[in-house]
């Protein structure tokens, strides 16, 4: 697979010459050696249970970060994700409970995500504000939403059809449904980000906006469509964890942000923009999630988590300023 | 003899495909400015990076004042004395001039910079240069050349033995290229080095002693200024001579393709007017900060303007964005090609294919193929020195960057094509196939706008030159007026008076 968008295909290239440039194979590397060494510090690791756990907790990370990966190529990035996945949950699960068909509720959730996105990206685009300044912005004031919606308690969603929790709790073919929604997100998303015409503008425009302005993009449109995307995955991450979990909390996306970024980065997307794929940010995602389970598993408080992303972030981060220092010499 | 202050013996560098240099040595005395010339991607910038450090030699050697020396990083060369004005600008665009002129030396007390000294300092070298900014000045806000002129300057103020010059005129005016050689030769009095690059055979003529040619990472030889020929540097510089002929004239048509007036935009653009023939070159110049760009770039959809009428074969047409101006098939080619023009860490296909995402997709989809069809024809119209269509243009030399730059706007089918500095830092040869390019699509009917601050290129190529001067045209020459002489003098604003009247 093809798997450097910013430069196509190296068919001229030998086979290993081009494997060992690939940023996705050293992670997956990474991943391996990582759950050899947990399996033998814990037993369960590799029970079946165990797995099904810590990918359906990488399930909702993995979209996320989809969408942080799009921000992240155009040398932007949205801090609101996790906020908007609260909200998008919340907005649904407090219509549903008003007594209006859920899948419409979902719907109008998902509305209020691109709503938000809209927002951020007429900000960013056409008022250009500092993506930073506005999604840190944007973070409290849909977080705000989400708080006055539930009045800050979690809601309890009952009564909701089975259809609905069959997203975030069945299985099809011996397979949570969340796995192959996430399957369909991704495959769906590697496919625009490395082919589709709207993608590659997102390239240029991380690679060198002043150029692709000259060139005849449209930078602040793709800039408006950039938000609305990454805050559509993060919504509909937000109502898939309310048919996981039949309870819609304002607090159910937080952290998100962070471990987002987090895997995006791992998975190779640059801070300075013009680098990333759906591919890194997912096996990204899955590196993160497997550090979380890890932490789990040898019983250390969840206390411990967000220092232990936070750390890998910088890591992460130190790894890729290193990369590139070398890159420019 | 006079001392060698640096000696490079059998330098080597490999890069991923490319033999960049290969057992080259070279010799810098006391005294002397030794020119370093070679085609687009022979090597010279490599070279220069090597010997300060910033590229680690694959083999080779290199002396200073005789003792071996290895160079970990710039910062090392420059503690020994080696300076270097580097081809492309490195200058931080968010601060100020003189923070940027002094970095990592200015002068401090108790951990504060000395804002007073530090203007002095940059002042004292700035005015040598008649700039009208000042050392407090933000960089971004200054104009390319303005940006080089910081660049060299900041070179100057290290106490070095050693001055190294990469491409240091390709963006500055003649009056400021005179000035950096009065100050080239004050260094050669006092017993300094200086190596030189650049593609201008009369600035080489001029001030070196020696001169060095490379050719596809290869010594050729180094040969005395004195008692050789710009053909002979050529031929050891291609390995075959060369005509450096311009083109002949064209034959425009009387029909009128664009016809601008009145435009104004800001100071720098106020009250312009002027047409382009079918199948004309219409040079355009002026002194630096005349508003030459300025102009082009109101014109052109990149900068709003406040009044102004556009007819594109007698049609008015409507051009505020890029996008306007790409739709009626005017195209802007920018003269800052670093931080406006390309997408360094993309691939050549990249950046030649921007222009054409619509004609190159299928249903939203890039059809890839179609890309490297295209981004081969370019490669191989223009020449560009390169691996293959994947290779970044980030890591192509500075001379086949400008090459794809043009590619994606040539490539295009242009009806009016504006080129701001189109050769800039591109080779004998190379430039002299740019011309011919340039009149062949004239021909085709197609109307050329070249911005230029090469004299010689404004009279040699054009059929008409436009001057301006201070925001404003000061007229429109044609004929026996294409000469250097009446070119400045109303670029000087001496016939203002009479044209605006
Ligand atoms: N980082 C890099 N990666 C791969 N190839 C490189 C890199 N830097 C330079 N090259 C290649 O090395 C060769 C020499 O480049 P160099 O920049 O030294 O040329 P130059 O003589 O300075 O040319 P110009 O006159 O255009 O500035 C070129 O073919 C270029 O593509
Ligand atoms: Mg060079």
């Amino acid at each position: 697979m093809d798997t450097s968008p910013a430069s196509l295909d190296h068919s001229r290239e030998t086979w290993l010459r081009k494997v060992s440039r690939i940023r996705e194979l050293t992670i997956v590397v990474v991943i391996v050696a990582l759950c050899v060494i947990l399996s033998f510090m814990s037993s369960s690791f590799l029970s079946v249970d165990n797995i099904v756990t810590t990918i359906l907790s990488i399930v909702m990370t993995a979209i996320v970060s989809v969408g942080m990966t799009v921000a992240l190529v155009s040398g932007g990035f949205d801090l609101s994700v996790g906020s908007v996945m609260s909200m998008a949950g919340v907005v649904t699960g407090a219509l549903a409970l008003d007594g209006m068909n859920v899948w419409i509720a979902a719907l109008l959730g998902l509305l209020a995500s691109l709503c938000s996105g809209l927002i951020t990206g007429l900000f960013i685009g056409k008022v250009k504000i500092n993506p930073f300044i506005m999604t840190l912005g944007m973070q409290g004031v849909v977080q705000g939403v989400a708080y006055v919606v539930t009045q800050g308690a979690p809601l309890s969603v009952t009564g909701v059809p089975k259809s609905f929790l069959y997203l975030g709790q069945g299985n099809l073919l011996g397979i949570p449904v969340l796995i192959w929604i996430l399957a369909v997100v991704v495959i769906v998303s590697d496919l625009i980000m490395r082919r589709a015409v709207v993608a590659r503008k997102v390239y240029y425009i991380g690679s060198n906006e002043a150029a692709a302005y000259l060139s005849g993009i449209r930078v602040s449109k793709v800039k408006v469509w950039i938000y609305i995307f990454t805050a559509l995955l993060a919504g509909l991450a937000g109502i898939l964890t309310l048919s996981r979990f039949s309870v819609a909390a304002p607090t159910a996306g937080q952290g998100m942000e962070l471990q987002a970024i987090a895997a995006c980065i791992i998975g190779g997307a640059s801070l300075t923009g013009g680098e990333g794929t759906v591919l890194g940010a997912l096996l990204g995602s899955v590196l993160v999630g497997i550090v979380n389970d890890a932490l789990v598993l040898l019983n250390v408080s969840v206390y411990w988590q967000s220092l232990v992303t936070g750390f890998v972030l910088i890591a992460a981060v130190t790894l890729d300023v290193l990369t590139h220092r070398k890159k420019t010499t | 003899m006079a001392q060698v202050l640096l000696e490079a013996r059998g330098i080597r560098k490999v890069f991923p495909g490319t033999v960049a240099l290969d057992n080259v040595s070279f010799e810098l005395r006391q005294g002397e400015i030794h020119a370093l010339m070679g085609e687009n991607g022979a090597g010279k910038s490599t070279f220069l990076k090597i010997v300060t450090g910033a590229l680690h030699p694959d083999q080779g050697e290199i002396f200073l004042n005789g003792k071996p020396v290895r160079l970990q990083s710039p910062v090392d060369a420059r503690r020994m004395g080696v300076a270097i004005v580097h081809q492309e600008l490195s200058l931080f665009p968010d601060i100020s001039v003189m923070e940027n002129i002094l970095v990592g030396q200015a002068p401090s007390k108790m951990g504060f910079m000395r804002t007073r000294k530090m203007q002095e300092i940059s002042r004292a070298y700035l005015e040598r240069f008649h700039v009208n900014f000042s050392p407090t000045e933000i960089v971004k806000n200054l104009s390319v050349s303005q940006q080089q002129i910081v660049e060299i300057v900041k070179a100057l103020v290290t106490d070095a033995d050693v001055y190294i010059f990469d491409e240091p005129t390709s963006a500055l005016s003649v009056e400021d290229a005179a000035r950096l050689f009065d100050v080239l030769k004050d260094l050669k009095a006092q017993g300094k080095g200086i190596i030189y690059v650049s593609h201008k055979f009369d600035e080489i003529f001029r001030l070196s002693d020696r001169i060095t040619v490379l050719r596809d990472g290869s010594l050729i030889g180094t040969v005395e200024a004195a008692k050789t020929d710009a053909d002979e540097v050529i031929r050891m510089m291609v390995g075959r001579s060369l005509e450096r002929i311009y083109p002949e004239k064209g034959t425009p048509s009387r029909q009128t393709l664009l016809k601008v007036d009145n435009l104004n935009a800001g100071s720098k653009c106020r009250n312009v007017s002027f047409d382009l023939r079918r199948g004309e070159i219409l040079g355009v110049f002026g002194l630096v900060g005349s508003g030459r760009t300025e102009i082009m770039r109101a014109l052109s959809g990149v900068e709003p303007r406040t009044s102004g009428d556009i007819f594109l074969d007698g049609e008015k047409v409507r051009i505020q964005t890029v996008q306007d101006a790409m739709s009626h098939g005017l195209y802007y080619l920018t003269e800052d090609r670093k931080e406006q023009g390309l997408f360094l860490k993309m691939s050549i296909r990249d950046n030649v294919a921007v222009t054409h995402l619509d004609a190159l997709s299928k249903r939203g989809f890039l059809l890839r193929n179609r890309a490297r069809e295209l981004a081969s024809t370019v490669m191989r119209d223009l020449r560009v020195k390169a691996k293959d269509d994947d290779q970044l243009v980030g890591s192509l030399s500075g001379g086949n960057q400008q090459k794809v730059m043009i590619g994606k706007w040539i490539s295009r089918n242009p009806r009016v094509l504006i080129l701001d500095e189109p050769t800039r830092g591109i080779d004998v040869g190379a430039k002299a196939e740019i011309h011919q390019l340039l009149r062949k699509l004239a021909n085709d009917g197609i109307g050329v706008i070249v911005i230029s601050s090469e004299l010689p290129e404004i009279v040699g190529l054009s059929d008409r030159v436009l001057v301006v001067h201070n925001g404003t045209v000061a007229g429109v020459l044609d004929g026996s007026q294409l000469n250097d002489e009446t070119i400045m003098e109303y670029a000087s604003g001496l016939h203002s008076k009479a044209v605006a009247g």
